[in-house]
């Protein structure tokens, strides 16, 4: 029988209230308790950054953060990121920067961090930034050219 | 896999969490940052009875300079050690190693006093201490102690922490004029190195600290190799000197490799100085 506590929490804007098992981690909740499914889960241990997410302004791993430490923050989905993502989500497309799609919202949810701290249009920059996401594709060059274009404005 | 079930709390004071703590029928752990804990229930690898979640402490929060001296409470984050100025003026080393403790999303979370506490043998906070002789302060109900990071790291994941004791504060001593110099190998940049390095030692090229991490069970000097340094003997000197570790091999590398990546990564450190 798992212990559960009642967490209010902020996602993409609409404030929820509801009781968690206290053992599941942010990325559960989200997909199976609120049915946003654009946060995947991998590999479960921080590795992959398939479930990167933004928890009160910050990236972080949904799979290394209970739902219930969530009680009391904003969080920001794939699904709430909006025009915060529409240059990047275009460069994505044009520069064929998501082949199989399964890294993408953490991807897509690590460069705007980037972006909107004032990254510059580096690869070696970006590809430490980009380091704790994944693609089994092997698509990083796409994903960098993508990154590059909208810091650039070529896609704006 | 998922972790197995557990109790939580989220203490609003310092002494409520050490009450917690103190209990050893809950058998607690402190949740800090997350960052190495979380992974290791989801492994089963750890399976606390009880997490004491120390988000609500902000005295445990912060970077401070005291008599010259950095104090950074244990609930500080790595990011915000990132963007810290004092960081950066009173212990560049760890600011130089910042970029490689794993990944932005994890420096997000990741505490200073988590990864001390954890001790795991394949992190850089642990050696970076021991490079700076730093000083790591702990508490219980009965009071606080101060450890020598020197004598704090004992075997994998061991540490002088008895049950029921929080680690609290990191202090870093003056830094005077000495030099640094921080150099890791990773199959992928962020990743837990397969041998790394952390240098201190005096601008006359005295009285160095050599601390390793990822090589054995634990960080540890390589006294053996300050004593060549220290007498101003040659790099391939100061690598034959490697030859007592007691290296452990991983997942990653065998021992004999440790070995040798370990001559390589301070050599590479030694030309940063």
């Amino acid at each position: 029988m798992s212990d559960s506590k009642m967490i209010s929490v902020t996602v993409n804007g609409e404030t929820t209230t509801a009781a968690v098992p206290v053992r599941q981690n942010l990325v559960d909740f989200l997909r199976n308790t609120m049915g946003l499914t654009g946060s995947h889960v991998g590999c479960e241990h921080g590795v992959c950054g398939a479930c990167t997410l933004e928890v009160d302004g910050a990236m972080v791993r949904g799979c290394l953060m209970l739902a219930v430490q969530a009680d009391g923050t904003q969080v920001t989905t794939i699904e709430g990121y909006g025009d915060r993502a529409a240059a990047l989500r275009d460069a994505f497309t044009a520069r064929n920067a998501l082949q199989c799609g399964y890294c993408t919202p953490g991807m897509l949810a690590s460069a705007v961090e980037y972006i909107e701290g004032g990254g510059a249009a580096d690869r070696a920059a970006i590809r430490e930034h980009l380091s704790g996401n994944y693609c089994r594709c092997t698509g990083y060059q796409s994903i960098v050219d993508a990154v590059c274009d909208v810091i650039d404005g070529a896609s704006a | 896999m998922k972790a197995a079930d557990f109790l939580y709390e989220r203490p609003a004071s310092l002494g409520d969490a050490l009450a917690l703590l103190a209990d050893a029928d809950r058998d607690a752990a402190p949740l800090a940052g997350g960052q190495s804990l979380m992974p290791m229930m989801n492994f089963r690898l750890a399976a606390p009875g009880m997490l004491v979640d120390l988000s609500g402490l902000d005295a445990l929060r912060g970077i401070t300079l005291e008599d010259g001296a950095l104090r950074i409470g244990a609930m500080t984050r790595y990011v915000e050690l990132t963007g810290s100025d004092l960081v950066s003026d009173h212990a560049p080393l760890i600011a130089q190693a910042l970029p490689h403790i794993a990944h932005a999303a994890v420096r997000n979370r990741g505490t200073i006093g988590g990864s001390v506490a954890l001790a795991d043998p394949a992190a850089e906070m642990p050696a970076l201490l021991l490079a700076l002789d730093a000083v790591i302060t702990v508490q219980s109900e009965e009071g606080s102690k101060d450890h020598a990071a020197n004598d704090f790291f004992l075997g994998m994941y061991e540490t002088a922490l008895e049950p029921g004791e929080l680690v609290t504060a990191i202090t870093i001593p003056p830094r005077g004029d000495r030099r640094f110099a921080f150099y890791e190998l990773a199959r992928r940049h962020g990743d837990y190195a397969m041998a790394g390095v952390a240098l201190s030692c005096a601008t006359d090229r005295t009285d160095h600290r050599v601390a390793y991490f990822s090589i054995a069970d634990r960080a540890l000097r390589a006294t053996a190799v300050e004593a060549v340094l220290d007498a101003g003997g040659a790099v391939d000197d100061a690598i034959a000197a490697l030859e007592g570790l007691p290296f452990s091999g991983d997942l990653n590398a065998s021992d004999a490799t440790k070995k040798h990546l370990s001559g390589i990564v301070l050599k590479r450190a030694l030309g940063g100085l």
